[in-house]
């Protein structure tokens, strides 16, 4: 993978912004609406951001506050106790990028014991050719709180080359649990450069749905996890098909830093061609944790490339780490068997890949899980 | 008697092993034929071969379908055309729940799902990932469910009382009774039926018109299931290679 210069994209922020969603065309809504950005779906908030420019920012509940990050930072002078704290802005070309000049983000925090039920939706879409999007979110989940969070990432379906550069700092409080989905759907050209930094205190529970299904250029990502108080939890779950001339670059790092803490990371990556890489990291930085690492590919092609690198590293004795990790072809005996209940080749295989990309997440929502099953039948029309 | 299948000198080898040495049979619309054999006889190849699974590589001889050769045919042609095979061992197959399959296999006939599976008490594994921990009669029972639904003329059956406990085996002959339509008796029936049977169990539950013993690739004799049946108990299936029908039944097809 070549180097990538974000100063080779053009700014953001001087891109023309419709003034309101109504503006979007048809097309465009319709993109987003696959997404989770549908008024027929309950949300207890939602954010959007168009280029640089957040376009939507409201709520429906007590208990919850969602800002434009920038005017987040001058609302709230304690923010900067969170704003790069759990990530370094030196860590990368990109974070520096962020860091130098932001065009904005979002700031969601939920307030001490209130447990939101429905999901808040963020979207963040990139409109213009050539851009690059760098943003910054926080979300705070307060003690005893919970909040479900579905981010969309998205490009305008007739543009293709683009950067998008996503901080991500959260933060979840004693007891508090943070459901985290992200579903993209880029361009054959972009390029995308999420840097996020996760922090669970004693009992916090944090749930991270990733799911990519359509082509892009390359995605490079790695989110931080450290799990600080006793009993804490993070579960990673990551659906990717990768597509020819994709280079897709996902690994996840846990560390788990007080007793009963636990971690679960799990990958199923389809690969029709091009490069995946699927990385895991467990690091056991305190006695009595577990941990659980899976990573399943399936090669359809021979043009495709899958490397799976899973890691546990541990500095204790009385620690359970464990990994599991496949790549293979589909087997035959699974499309035969299809092919008897009068299946032809094409419906066995495709079945099968959904079958295999359909992760059942301890946590998910059941609105989440429809959103990536209509995503699914979406990007299996395209297989 | 119009005849739904038939097979003339069928010659099949897999992985350049000869397995399927010059099979003859025909079997009518609305009659069940059994296979009797010790493993490795060449009774499971015949099914696939009927099938049409491409690892069994047809030599020589012809397999005709409701008067069509099918003999080249993909197994999901074959299936449209009305064949459905029970397996012995069905693959596990990930995130594949079996209501995905019944909803494909329902695709071109009405049949209830839910209400099919509520009338053999296996509704709670609609929506569990197909075979994914199944004991032996739940795999028979999810595999049969899967037929009834799909419906075929003909039925390929290979061992269904293998590792299936006597409770469970009364329900699993009903459901191949209603397979067979041999709950129907004052109408002809349309549905015919190949099973394979290592034990002769299932001859119990369903009536039989015809069997036939394989010997290494090889139809030594057809008659009378349940005398076979009892040749075999009571001589093995070394009884039946010294048995001088044989010669009655080579001249007879011509071998």
């Amino acid at each position: 993978m070549s180097k990538i210069d974000p100063k080779k994209f053009k700014s953001a922020k001087k891109s023309d912004i419709p003034k309101d969603l109504s503006e979007l065309s048809e097309e465009e809504r319709e993109r987003l609406k696959v997404l989770g950005l549908d008024e027929s779906l309950k949300r207890e908030g939602e954010f959007v951001q168009v280029d640089a420019k957040p376009l939507l920012c409201k709520k429906e509940v007590e208990g919850l506050e969602i800002l434009p990050i920038t005017e987040a930072l001058e609302k709230y002078k304690w923010l900067k106790d969170y704003y790069w704290k759990a990530l370094s802005p030196e860590k990368d070309e990109f974070t520096k990028a962020a860091a130098e000049d932001l065009d904005n983000g979002y700031f969601v925090r939920v307030l001490p014991n209130y447990k939101l039920i429905y999901p808040v939706q963020a979207c963040l879409y990139i409109r213009t050719e050539n851009i690059s999007q760098k943003v910054h979110n926080i979300v705070i989940v307060e003690e005893g709180a919970e909040l479900n969070l579905i981010t969309s990432c998205a490009v305008h379906p007739h543009i293709t080359s683009a950067l998008h550069i996503g901080v991500s700092e959260y933060y979840i409080k004693k007891g508090g649990k943070l459901t985290f989905s992200m579903i993209h759907m880029w361009g054959e050209e972009t390029i995308v450069r999420p840097r996020t930094g996760i922090i669970v205190e004693e009992g916090g529970t944090y749930i991270s749905t990733y799911v990519n299904l359509f082509p892009v250029k390359s995605i490079q990502t790695s989110p931080v996890c450290r799990l600080l108080g006793k009993g804490a939890r993070a579960s990673f779950a990551t659906i990717v098909v990768n597509h020819p001339d994709s280079y897709i670059d996902i690994g996840g790092e846990v560390y788990l830093e007080a007793p009963n803490t636990r971690t679960e990371i799990i990958s199923r990556t389809v690969v029709y061609g091009g490069e995946n890489i699927a990385k895991g990291k467990i690091v056991a930085k305190s006695p009595k944790v577990k941990g659980h690492l899976e990573c399943q590919g399936l090669m359809l092609s021979h043009k495709g490339i899958m490397k799976a690198i899973p890691e546990l590293d541990s500095y204790f004795s009385d620690v359970e780490l464990t990994h599991e990790a496949a790549v293979g072809k589909i087997a035959k005996e699974e499309v035969e068997y299809l092919m008897a209940r009068g299946l032809s080749e094409d419906e066995a295989t495709s079945l099968i890949v959904k079958g295999f990309l359909t992760i059942k997440i301890e946590g998910i929502p059941p609105a989440l899980q429809k959103q990536i099953d209509k995503t699914l039948e979406l990007a299996s029309l395209g297989f | 008697m119009k005849i739904l299948l038939e097979i003339k000198d069928l010659w099949v080898e897999i992985e350049g092993k000869e397995i399927l040495k010059g099979i003859n049979l025909s079997i009518p619309v609305g009659e069940t034929h059994v296979i009797f054999g010790k493993n490795g006889s060449g009774k499971t190849s015949l099914l696939m071969t009927i099938m049409g699974f491409p690892a069994y590589r047809v030599k020589h001889g012809k397999i005709i379908f409701k008067g069509e050769d099918i003999t080249d045919l993909p197994p999901y042609e074959r299936a449209k055309k009305g064949i459905g095979i029970m397996f012995q061992r069905p693959p596990t197959i990930k995130g594949v729940k079996l209501r995905d399959i019944l909803k494909l296999c329902a695709k071109e006939n009405n049949l209830k799902i839910e209400e099919l599976a509520q009338s053999f008490g296996f509704e709670e594994f609609l929506d569990r990932e197909v075979n994914k921990g199944f004991s032996g009669g739940e795999i028979k029972k999810s595999e049969l469910l899967q037929l009834l639904i799909q419906n075929p003329d003909l039925v390929l059956l290979d061992e269904p009382e293998s590792g299936v406990d006597v409770e469970n085996m009364q329900l699993i002959g009903e459901m191949i009774k209603k397979l067979l339509q041999k709950d129907i008796h004052h109408k002809p029936r349309t549905k015919s039926g190949l099973i394979i049977t290592h034990t002769g169990f299932i001859l119990k539950y369903i009536a039989a018109d015809l069997g036939y013993v394989i010997i290494d690739g090889e139809i030594y004799c057809k008659g009378n299931p349940i005398e076979i049946f009892e040749g075999i108990q009571k001589y093995g299936y070394e009884g039946c290679k010294k048995c001088l029908k044989r010669f009655n039944f080579l001249s007879e097809t011509g071998g």
